[in-house]
């Protein structure tokens, strides 16, 4: 039950419990249990909303940089990690494989802001030999939702 | 000239179906929430579409044989066996046809014309009647009730069975009850069929949609296999309802006589769709399994909803249809049915349109998606509520 909960909370994390018990034929306090035990055991960590910033007024700039790194001895790269991911602007931070070593996504309202906070806070960073940043110009497709898309109902009336 | 009279008899004695009224009726409302669409909400799985055009870009418009590109015979038989464990050989057994409704015509007329009986438990799909009508045979219904869970019973059966019986279609999972026949169930059935000398036309086009246990064709007993026509296709369970893709299985004797009407009428199944296909048995399980999940759930919702607006309502255990009891309203199928869509805008299909003995149900599918059918399920709650109120 724990996976069925967790792929549905995945797409819809706005589902009431009473619904979700209905749809697992469970009860309402099995299934409250388990997302609260989920909670705790860290696996479930906020609830979070996909939002098209494009159709908003808002000025949102997103960037994904790609961050090399020297690490550390004895603390590998979490302890770089770590002084990046400290930063409100930085939204997501992950070890890579590959060319690179840390990709980090950052958030601000303009190019020009998220340049600079790149510029003056992550570059000089001891051990960052490089960064290399990518503005996002358009988001097609984001936890598993495509942007954009009309879903319209275009099924004929068919006899059967 | 009066083109009417020249028509044939038993085209003009077939009424047409009654589910047509409904959808002229929808078509005229604005924010109505249809119910009624017997046919997935999903589109077809990506990789499925690619594999179609790729077979476009690279050319691939010509016919293919008339029983079907052989590596999709070969998948097809793979399938069969791998999923339903009956074995069929891909050269000689299997026939790819223009949707399941191909095979299920030309099934019956291969078996059935002036003078003979098919016996079709109802309610069932609407197409079943018609086509035994149009090969001139005489349909021969039985009233499938709700307390036997829309299972067929032995004793129903034998009652049906005369000298002239040549054949009888079985459709389970079912449209429009939801029901399925277990190994169990089938049972009983398989000791009154299995020494007499009556086709099966086994209907399993939703076998992939079977909600509780494994599904189980009448074919799986070995007393049964020869006599039995096994219908499946990708429209339900892979989602794929406008490529127009199916298959029938069976004895090659009957698959060759079956062959011939397809290869004069038909000629062959859309290549295209035959290419998707391919790519749908080789690699489409995990979509299929993820509808099913997502069917599920919504089953779930629904007869939940409908006990909730104080239906009864038995349990579906396959396809994506509910069919819940209306009879407690006091209203007939049609009445409840026209009601409810003119006073809430929510489409159901009455019961009666499935065979007389569907009269005091309805039929709601759950194949739209979970928003509309609660949404649906609100309505039709504060329907029922001032109905029985009245």
């Amino acid at each position: 039950m724990e996976k069925q909960i967790l792929d549905i909370l995945r797409t819809n994390s706005r589902i009431s419990a009473k619904d979700l018990a209905v749809m697992l034929n469970t009860s309402e306090e099995e299934v409250n249990a388990t997302i609260r035990q989920l909670e705790e055991r860290g696996v479930i960590l906020g609830y979070d909303t996909l939002i098209d910033w494009e159709k908003t007024d808002y000025d949102k700039v997103i960037a994904y940089i790609e961050v090399r790194v020297t690490p550390q001895r004895g603390q590998g790269f979490d302890k770089v990690a770590e002084r990046i991911y400290q930063y409100p602007q930085v939204s997501a931070c992950s070890l890579m494989s590959g060319s690179y070593d840390l990709f980090v996504v950052v958030e601000g309202k303009s190019m020009k802001e998220v340049a600079l906070f790149v510029a003056e806070k992550l570059a000089p960073i001891d051990s960052v030999l490089s960064t290399a940043t990518h503005f996002v110009l358009k988001k097609y497709k984001d936890n598993g939702i495509i942007f954009n898309r009309v879903s319209k109902d275009e099924r004929e009336a068919v006899v059967l | 000239m009066n083109i009417k009279q020249l028509i044939k008899k038993n085209i003009l004695e077939t009424p047409p179906s009654g589910i047509r009224k409904y959808f002229d009726l929808i078509s005229e409302m604005k924010d109505a929430i249809s119910l009624g669409i017997g046919e997935p909400d999903f589109e077809t799985p990506w990789i499925i579409r690619e594999e179609g055009i790729y077979s476009l870009e690279k050319g691939r418009t010509f016919y293919t044989s008339n029983s079907g590109l052989t590596e999709l015979r070969v998948e097809i038989s793979n399938y069969m066996k791998n999923r339903f464990n009956l074995t069929y050989e891909p050269k000689k057994e299997i026939l790819v046809t223009v949707g399941g409704s191909e095979a299920i015509d030309i099934a019956i007329r291969a078996f059935a014309g002036p003078g003979d009986e098919v016996i079709i438990p109802e309610p069932s799909f609407v197409a079943y009647k018609g086509c035994v009508m149009f090969a001139g045979a005489t349909p021969v219904t039985i009233e499938l009730r709700a307390e036997d869970n829309f299972k067929l019973q032995p004793e129903q059966l034998l009652n049906a069975i005369t000298e002239r019986t040549k054949a009888i279609i079985l459709g389970y999972p079912n449209n429009p009850t939801g029901a399925t026949m277990q190994y169990e169930d089938y049972k009983a059935i398989v000791e009154v069929l299995k020494d007499k000398d009556i086709i099966v036309i086994s209907d399993e086009l939703y076998a992939e949609l079977t909600y509780k246990g494994k599904h189980v064709s009448i074919a799986n007993f070995p007393e049964m296999k020869e006599k039995t026509i096994v219908i499946n296709g990708f429209s339900k369970a892979f989602a794929m309802t406008g490529w127009r893709i199916g298959y029938a299985c069976g004895h090659p004797d009957a698959l060759e006589q079956m062959t011939k009407i397809h290869q004069y009428a038909i000629m062959c199944s859309p290549t295209t769709a035959q290419f998707a296909a391919i790519e749908a048995l080789k690699n489409g399980a995990e979509e299929v399994q993820r509808m099913v999940e997502e069917y599920n759930r919504r089953r779930l919702v629904m007869v939940d909803g409908f006990r909730n607006a104080g239906l009864d309502c038995y349990e579906p255990t396959g396809a994506f249809y509910v069919f819940p009891d209306l009879r407690s309203t006091g209203l007939s199928s049609d009445e409840f049915c026209e009601r409810l869509l003119r006073e809430e805008r929510v489409l159901m299909v009455p019961g009666n349109a499935f065979g007389a003995c569907g009269e005091g149900f309805a039929r709601a599918t759950y194949a739209t998606s979970l928003e509309n059918i609660k949404e649906a399920l609100a309505r039709i709650k504060r329907f029922v509520e001032k109905v029985k109120n009245k």
